[in-house]
């Protein structure tokens, strides 16, 4: 298993965030995360990291900080990029954990593999804060993949992207599953989720509500209790559209 | 209410008038001094019962003398409104006093001298007079002038005792037209002030000090509870910079009094 | 960017000879350096040795760790306008150096000045990062800093004020500008020891500080921010501008210009500022200390006075930025 997690409770500001969740997660899978707005789905990631304190038990938070930063490459929501340094340099910052500080011929492969994979060779030497919004999240995207983990968990990757680089990142992501590696992310278009994910788990109230194939999550039942709304699914050439009603 | 000030104001112009008008022939009774310098010359010179105040600087061991004495005297800390209750004849303070007050105790009628710090011997000679004919005391002025001019001539050395150097705090220095500068000449030696050109007062840097290559330096002792400025005392450099070091500056050179023959004999 | 440190290293070596070579004395060039390295008999070797080398070490050291911990902050709190001076913990340093002289613990162990100014110092990092933390914006930091640096003026106004000693009033200005002057070897002997154990725990935070380009989580998820990266900025922040403030006062914006100026050298990465910008702090108060003894060669003009005139024009330079939503 990638990721084992086993009673995990979060309790913030003396309020539980999570109750007891339970989760196991394999290698080769592309997991989406869908939930309500505060359904603690940002505290299970961090949680799950060893970020913040929890109760239970998680198999990435036994590490030790390095091990595990060589184990998962973690993509906050919070988009940050606080210096104006180069794109190559930004990128070059998820080699951190590994020895070498950027200089060995792994680091340099690495680096330019991940360049070259978000498409960001034009953009190598530019100064990342000038790059446009989906510019700096492949930038942060190609700083994950540097990193070289098994396992990549990102909190809501496409929020803020427009359809084109949203279609690009998702595709991204399955291919990395599809190469052997493990993706966990937090996703809100659940019709994006349920067509590239291999499995969804649905979150509400800190609680896992469901948790399996799109089409065994995306119930009206389930959608209901956890947004409180319907959908409407309609079957396309390209996989179901998933309209909220 | 304004017009009760107002009449009495004008009777004190009137009063005022009147006594700048008649001429001064008793001397004065009530006399009130109010600064460290002149507090010293009105004890050794005044009679009996007529100095009734001095400041509460001149009853402090570390700078005055003559705090012994002082101890027989009300103190006061030099504001206007305590002096002019003591109702005083005279006032006697210093060019240094603040302006406020002194113009205040004068509107009010009150008799204000301000004899200048005596920067040399003949200041020293002329402020004695000056104290002997403000208190009316013209001839115990003459005794203690006397008695000064045979202790300074037994205390002054000959010029040849090389070259000595004065440091005070922030790294002052005092020149020839000082008293400190004249107490240094008194005792035999040249003031390496002179070399730049310092005749007050001033800062010299401690590197030019080093370089005069003075004999002997001259420093004050410490104040109580420490402070940068007298840091500089203690500076390796300056150890290392004379072959002797004293530090002898004290109560007895703040002064242009008979007592400066003490500070001329601490350079033996 | 090697290029950069050759010429910074240049810069910092011919400014730490001209400082050995700029005095009221006006030595001969030669003779002077001679006397400074072999000695000899006479006046030049005192000035050399005991006046001029300390002086022109501190300007040094006192520099250097300046912009050091100027590059660490900003860092730390990804802000620009961080600075020990401005967020009052050189004030703070300044306070425990004057409680450990007016209390006289500095007579009973010489080494009670330096201690009780480094003491101050982790007073004013720590409830810092309390205050302002590291997800603490611009306003909250600088009004941190505000309250912080008040607090520690009044309370070293309140001591000299309160000294027996009629000298010791007259020196807060001393505490808040800053001066080198008629500084000893012991005092470079006070200082330097704790400042390079501070330097090389800052340093140690080099990669910490590059992964903090990418937020909190995301360093903290590469393994490096945790709570020993907040310790070893604290407490290498103290032992550097604790005594540093302890021999030379509380000396300002060398910590905010110089890191500024660097950033867009050495490609704005952290790790790189740090060095950078102690050579730079280095070069800039060698600078300012020789600046202040040719302006006004008889008086002990202080050091805050030139830092502020260059760094609070670009202290207002950054707030506008900041107001009008552009990055740094």
């Amino acid at each position: 298993m990638v990721i084992d997690l086993a009673g995990l409770s979060v309790t913030r500001r003396k309020r539980p965030v999570l109750h007891g969740v339970t989760l196991s997660i394999g290698k080769g899978e592309f997991v989406g995360l869908i939930g309500p707005n505060g359904a603690g789905k940002s505290s299970l990631m961090e949680a799950m990291l060893g970020l913040i304190p929890f109760t239970g038990r998680s198999s990435l938070a036994q590490m030790t900080p390095a091990d595990r930063a060589r184990h998962a490459a973690y993509l906050p929501q919070a988009r940050e990029i606080a210096w104006p340094v180069s794109v190559e340099d930004l990128v070059a910052l998820g080699r951190i954990p590994w020895p070498g500080g950027r200089r060995s011929g792994a680091d340099r492969a690495a680096i330019d593999a991940a360049i070259a994979r978000m498409g960001l060779e034009p953009f190598r030497k530019r100064t990342a804060l000038r790059l446009s919004g989906g510019e700096q999240n492949r930038a942060l995207i190609a700083r994950a993949l540097a990193q070289d983990t098994p396992l990549l968990i990102a909190d809501e990757p496409i929020a803020g992207l427009d359809p084109a680089q949203q279609l690009a990142c998702l595709r991204l992501f399955r291919d990395l599953a599809v190469e052997g590696r493990t993706v966990l992310a937090s996703i809100h278009d659940l019709g994006l989720a349920a067509r590239f994910c291999s499995r969804l788990v649905l979150l509400s109230g800190g609680h896992v509500l469901a948790d399996g194939p799109a089409a065994e999550v995306l119930q009206d039942t389930l959608l209901r209790r956890a947004f409180g709304i319907g959908v409407r699914r309609v079957e396309t050439p390209d996989g179901p559209a998933i309209l909220p009603v | 209410m304004r017009g009760c000030v107002r009449r009495s104001s004008t009777m004190l112009a009137a009063a005022v008038a009147i006594a700048a008008a008649l001429p001064v022939v008793a001397a004065p009774q009530r006399v009130v001094s109010m600064n460290l310098c002149s507090d010293q010359l009105a004890m050794m010179l005044a009679a009996p019962g007529q100095l009734l105040s001095v400041s509460s600087l001149a009853q402090d061991p570390r700078l005055s003398p003559m705090a012994d004495e002082a101890a027989a005297y009300v103190p006061n800390s030099g504001r206007a409104e305590e002096i002019y209750l003591m109702r005083p004849d005279l006032v006697i303070a210093g060019t240094y006093t603040p302006p406020a007050t002194l113009s205040m105790l004068r509107r009010l009628g009150i008799r204000v001298e301000t004899p200048p710090p005596a920067e040399d011997f003949d200041a020293i000679r002329t402020e004695i007079t000056r104290m002997g004919r403000l208190l009316g005391r013209e001839e115990g002025a003459r005794d203690l002038l006397a008695r000064f001019d045979a202790d300074l001539a037994a205390a002054t050395r000959p010029a040849d005792r090389g070259r000595a150097a004065l440091y005070s705090a922030n790294g002052y220095t005092s020149g020839t037209k000082t008293l400190a500068g004249a107490i240094l000449e008194a005792a035999g030696y040249d003031n390496i002030a002179a070399d730049y050109g310092i005749a007050v007062t001033a800062g010299l840097p401690l590197e030019l000090l080093v370089m005069a290559r003075p004999d002997r330096l001259v420093t004050g002792t410490n104040w109580p509870g420490q402070s940068r400025s007298e840091a500089i005392l203690s500076h390796p450099a300056l150890a290392a910079a004379a072959p002797v070091k004293t530090r002898v500056r004290d109560l007895f050179w703040t002064c242009g009094t008979p007592l400066v023959t003490r500070a001329i004999r601490s350079l033996e | 960017m090697k290029a950069l440190f050759i010429a910074l290293s240049l810069l910092v070596a011919v400014l730490f000879a001209t400082s050995l070579l700029t005095g009221p004395a006006g030595l001969p060039v030669v003779q002077s350096l001679l006397d400074l390295v072999f000695g000899g008999d006479g006046p030049v070797p005192i000035v050399m040795r005991e006046i001029r080398l300390p002086r022109a070490i501190l300007g040094l050291a006192v520099g250097a760790g300046l912009g050091l911990t100027g590059a660490a902050l900003q860092g730390y709190l990804r802000n620009p306008l961080a600075e020990p001076g401005l967020l009052g913990i050189s004030g703070m340093a300044a306070f425990g150096a004057v409680l450990a002289i007016q209390t006289g613990l500095s007579l009973v162990a010489v080494l009670a000045l330096p201690l009780a100014a480094l003491l101050g110092a982790a007073a004013g990092v720590g409830l810092l990062v309390v205050l302002a933390g590291p997800r603490g914006g611009s306003v909250t930091l600088i009004l941190a800093g505000v309250a912080i640096s008040a607090l520690a003026g009044a309370g070293t106004a309140l001591v000299l004020n309160l000294s027996p000693n009629p000298y010791a009033a007259n020196e807060i200005i001393f505490w808040l500008m800053g001066s080198l002057a008629d500084r000893s070897m012991l005092h470079v002997w006070l200082a330097l020891p704790p400042m390079i154990l501070g330097a090389g725990l800052i340093l140690s935070t080099q990669r910490a500080l590059d992964a903090l380009t990418l937020g909190e989580a995301a360093a903290q998820a590469l393994g490096l921010a945790g709570p020993s990266l907040r310790w070893r900025l604290v407490a290498g922040t103290a032992l550097i501008v604790g005594p540093a403030t302890a021999v030379a006062g509380a000396i300002g914006f060398v910590g905010l210009v110089v890191p500024h100026v660097l950033r867009p050298w050495i490609g704005a990465r952290p790790s790189v500022l740090l060095p950078a910008s102690a050579l730079g702090g280095a070069a800039l108060l060698l600078a300012a200390d020789i600046g202040v003894r040719l302006i006004v060669p008889d008086r002990d003009l202080k050091l805050g006075v030139l830092t502020a005139i260059v760094g609070a024009p670009l202290f207002l330079h950054l707030i506008w930025r900041t107001r009008s939503g552009g990055r740094v």
